[in-house]
């Protein structure tokens, strides 16, 4: 019963979608207002039945209901709970249902927090938002229906893969959906603006909200996802370049860009065309990402020529939607007119170098990515784009960018001054020249760019701590003065400079880890000492372990730092039954930033096991930066001058009247 | 997503090789001179373990790849130059093997997208910046005219706002 209720709420969610699709443009064409607000009613109730849809699926999963198909390839009556829950997006067909989960989240957010939006606005934002819905409703119930019985069922499921049994799991996929799918409500809102023909700055103002809080989704979504692979995957790496990876990376750089154009757009009326592109180039990315990840194209080109359905449908999506919405801004764009002129060296200046280098840096993941498949498919050549060929690419153009960073809030509008700016940014490159020295004399005969890369990140710190102190006036004026007007800042202002930090926080994680990671590999056998970065590993013995649904090997090590004892560490290696796959429990050590890191290989005849010690300075900070950049873009969203219609104090409005220009 | 290409990468090595997977680098194959082992290990991440999905011979834990890194380092104790490493190893298992392609037509356009796509934007920014500047300064900033109720809506958000002539 519960499996064929998700399905029919699948269907009428369908049906509502479609009503939703053409009622509310019909509204707007012949303006009726009753008409245009169907789409609201739709859209929550749409949310409704999706939400419903989706409880019935976990629902099945909770209950280990094996006649549905879905549950027994996935799921396993000893597993934990929490990994029954989980596994329901662990898999092909829960991911999408999860996917259009998210997708109706936010067209009900739209519908339940627009009311200041005008009426025709609405209606066609939700209206857009129903199109992507009905295409990935369609998509799930005739290629990947979760709710599908199995005429004799079987009396135990086949298990979840065990290295999604983690609480990675738990959190990784639905960030990252809330962030990609997130992006479709700028997309709506862009192609709104292009039906409308209409588009002026309070158009940026609506967008931008729902753009930041995209962009902190996915900026999480990703860092966890990264940090899931550093400690799952068991040999400390934590970025691979992997097309699945790139696929997530292309939205944020694009989505990055995005959110800094229509700050232009917001504040000068400039940029217009250009966000509006965007907008729509960081969906189609989001989409482009779902045909990757969910064709099994990446897998092999050959995987995806012998079951295509699935493929083929998303495909065509991708057609429909990117071909559409580019058509679309092709004819409509250039009656959007163009406004605010402002000087190469200026704020807006400053923030289109930022949409340059980003932009750039998405067409390099882009072709990186895809070109190995293209070239498969044209000459049936094969090649390889990995990690080396993004790293050599990707320097020179965050270098640039990451210089660029603290100057961009120094500049006004309009026309800025460059040496001004440069002055105010002289502790900042104090700073980073004493950092580059430092790090220099302290690895003297080591590596010669890593020093100058702490640098910069040193400099983009100071530069975003600069930026705030020229803000408050800082020991300029009295310092109760000064925190006065620290108290005063706009929240957005904070944010800025949080997020710009963090960029200088991961980067320095990122230098520290890749340069001067120190390792240890060997056969250990009990009661041997291997010797890592200043630290002892005394190998104290191996214990056999008994899980809910799988038996681990455990071996347990003293830590000890100059003769005193740290920490008991106890990595393992798990052996899950079901699907007879084994998995390594990396055993991580946290000492400020830095990490100890141990993950377990095979034991050999005579009673050894192969150890990997791992020493990773300071690499937590490669995911503190994004938190931090995330927490900046929380302080930014929760400004009031983003929450529109927020009432306004009486005292800003006095203001606002003798400075609205 | 990442789930993906954990779920990916575990399969494609289940699968293909059926046996419980090895560690990458395990300790016998370490080189006993230090300075020719950090060659292989760099040497190591330049090349592609090609049963799995992307993943470089120092990563992996797939037998083959173990095999690439013995190769490696019987190739460095011949006196090979890193050079003549990586040649062999292409003319043995082709360009497939490398995860930073070479240069050549195949992969022209691989190489050229990111300064080409820098060069035209820098250049369609330029071209943009100097026909603004040539038109009449009321010209450009013309918005559209605001219907009475977005007008009435606009002011009340100008109202909301703080003044704006602070800075962001």
């Amino acid at each position: 019963m519960i499996a064929e209720s998700g399905h029919y709420a699948l269907v009428l969610a369908l049906a509502l979608a479609l009503i939703q699709s053409i009622v509310p443009i019909v509204g707007a064409r012949w303006r009726d207002a009753a008409l245009m607000n169907v789409a609201r009613s739709t859209a929550l109730a749409q949310l409704l039945f999706v939400a419903a849809s989706f409880a019935a699926l976990v629902t099945l999963h909770v209950t280990s209901d094996f006649s549905v198909a879905n549950v027994f390839e996935n799921s396993h009556s000893l597993k934990p709970l929490l990994y029954k829950i989980t596994g329901v997006w662990g898999n092909h067909e829960g991911s999408m249902l999860l996917w259009v989960s998210i997708l109706a989240l936010f067209g009900g957010l739209v519908a339940a927090f627009g009311n200041n939006l005008p009426l025709s606005l609405r209606a066609h934002v939700l209206a857009v938002q129903a199109w992507v819905a009905t295409a990935f409703y369609l998509f799930i119930l005739i290629t990947s229906n979760p709710f599908l019985r199995i005429a004799n069922p079987p009396i135990e499921g086949r298990d979840l893969n065990p290295v999604l049994q983690d609480i990675g799991l738990a959190v990784h996929p639905p960030m990252l959906y809330l962030g990609y799918v997130g992006f479709s409500i700028s997309f709506s809102f862009a192609v709104a603006a292009l039906l409308e023909g209409r588009i002026d700055a309070a158009w940026a103002r609506w967008v931008r909200p729902w753009t930041l809080m995209a962009w902190i989704f996915l900026t999480l979504g990703i860092a966890m996802g990264s940090y899931w692979a550093y400690y799952e995957l068991g040999w400390g790496g934590w970025w691979f370049w992997d097309p699945v990876e790139n696929a997530s990376l292309m939205p944020w750089l694009a989505g990055t860009a995005l959110l800094h154009s229509a700050l232009v757009m917001e504040k000068r009326n400039a940029l217009k065309v250009w966000t509006v592109l965007l907008s729509i180039l960081t969906f189609s990315l989001s989409l482009l990402g779902t045909f990757l990840v969910r064709s099994g194209v990446l897998t092999s080109v050959h995987a995806f020529a012998t079951d295509p359905t699935r493929g083929v449908f998303i495909l065509l999506i991708l057609f429909v939607f990117i071909g559409g919405s580019l058509s679309l801004y092709a004819w409509r764009a250039p009656a959007l007119k163009q406004g605010g002129l402002f000087a190469p060296i200026s704020r807006e200046g400053a923030l289109v170098l930022n949409n340059l280098l980003l932009t750039t840096a998405c067409a390099t993941v882009f072709i990186g990515t895809l070109y190995p498949l293209a070239l498969e498919v044209l000459t049936g050549e094969k090649i390889s784009v990995g990690a080396p060929f993004f790293n050599f690419t990707f320097a020179p153009l965050f270098v640039p960018l990451l210089l660029a960073v603290p100057f961009g809030p120094l500049l006004a509008w309009k026309r800025g001054d460059l040496l001004g700016a440069a002055q105010r940014l002289m502790v900042a490159g104090i700073v980073a020249l004493v950092a580059i020295a430092l790090v220099f004399a302290w690895t003297y005969g080591g590596a010669t760019l890593a020093p100058l890369a702490i640098g910069l990140a040193a400099f983009v710190i100071m530069g975003a701590l600069c930026d705030l102190a020229e803000r408050i006036a800082l020991f300029r004026i009295p310092l109760s003065l000064s925190l006065r007007r620290a108290r005063g800042l706009p929240r957005a202002t904070w944010g800025t400079a949080f997020a710009h930090a963090g960029l200088g926080i991961a980067l320095i994680g990122i230098v520290c880890e890749t340069t001067w990671n120190s390792e240890y590999i060997g056969s250990m056998k009990p009661d041997d000492i291997a010797r890592v970065a200043g630290y002892e590993l005394r190998l104290d013995g191996l214990s056999p372990r008994q899980g809910p649904n799988f038996r681990e090997m455990v071996a347990q090590f003293t830590v000890s730092r100059d003769g005193e004892k740290v920490s008991v560490m106890t990595p393992s290696k798990r052996n899950f039954t079901t699907r007879g796959a084994s998995t390594t429990e990396a055993a991580l050590l946290t000492r400020g930033a830095s990490q100890l890191y141990i993950s377990l290989g095979d034991t050999t005849a005579d009673g050894a096991i192969a150890v990997r010690i791992y020493h990773k300075p300071l690499v937590l900070m490669i995911w503190w930066g994004p938190v931090l950049m995330a927490f900046g873009g929380l302080l930014s969203l929760s400004d009031r001058r983003l929450r529109v219609g927020a009432p306004k104090p009486a005292k800003a409005a006095a203001r606002a009247l003798q400075a609205a220009e | 997503m990442r789930s993906r290409a954990l779920a990916a990468a575990v399969l494609a090595t289940s699968l293909m090789l059926g046996a419980m997977p090895a560690r990458a680098v395990l300790p016998d194959e370490i080189m006993s001179d230090p300075a020719k082992e950090a060659r292989a290990r760099e040497l190591s991440k330049e090349l592609r373990c090609m049963v799995c999905q992307n993943q470089s011979i120092d990563d992996s834990e797939a037998p083959l790849a173990r095999d690439l890194r013995l190769l490696v380092r019987e190739r460095i104790s011949a006196g090979d130059s890193d050079r003549q490493v990586i040649d062999f190893l292409v003319a043995r298992y082709g360009e497939f093997v490398l995860l930073k392609p070479r240069l050549n037509e195949h992969t022209l356009m691989l190489w050229l997208t990111p300064p080409l796509a820098l060069l035209l934007g820098g250049f369609a920014l330029w071209r943009l910046g100097r026909r603004k500047a040539n038109l009449p300064a009321g010209a450009a900033d013309s918005s559209p005219e605001l219907t009475p109720d977005e007008a009435s809506r606009l002011e009340r958000l100008l109202a909301a706002e703080s003044a704006p002539d602070k800075p962001l």
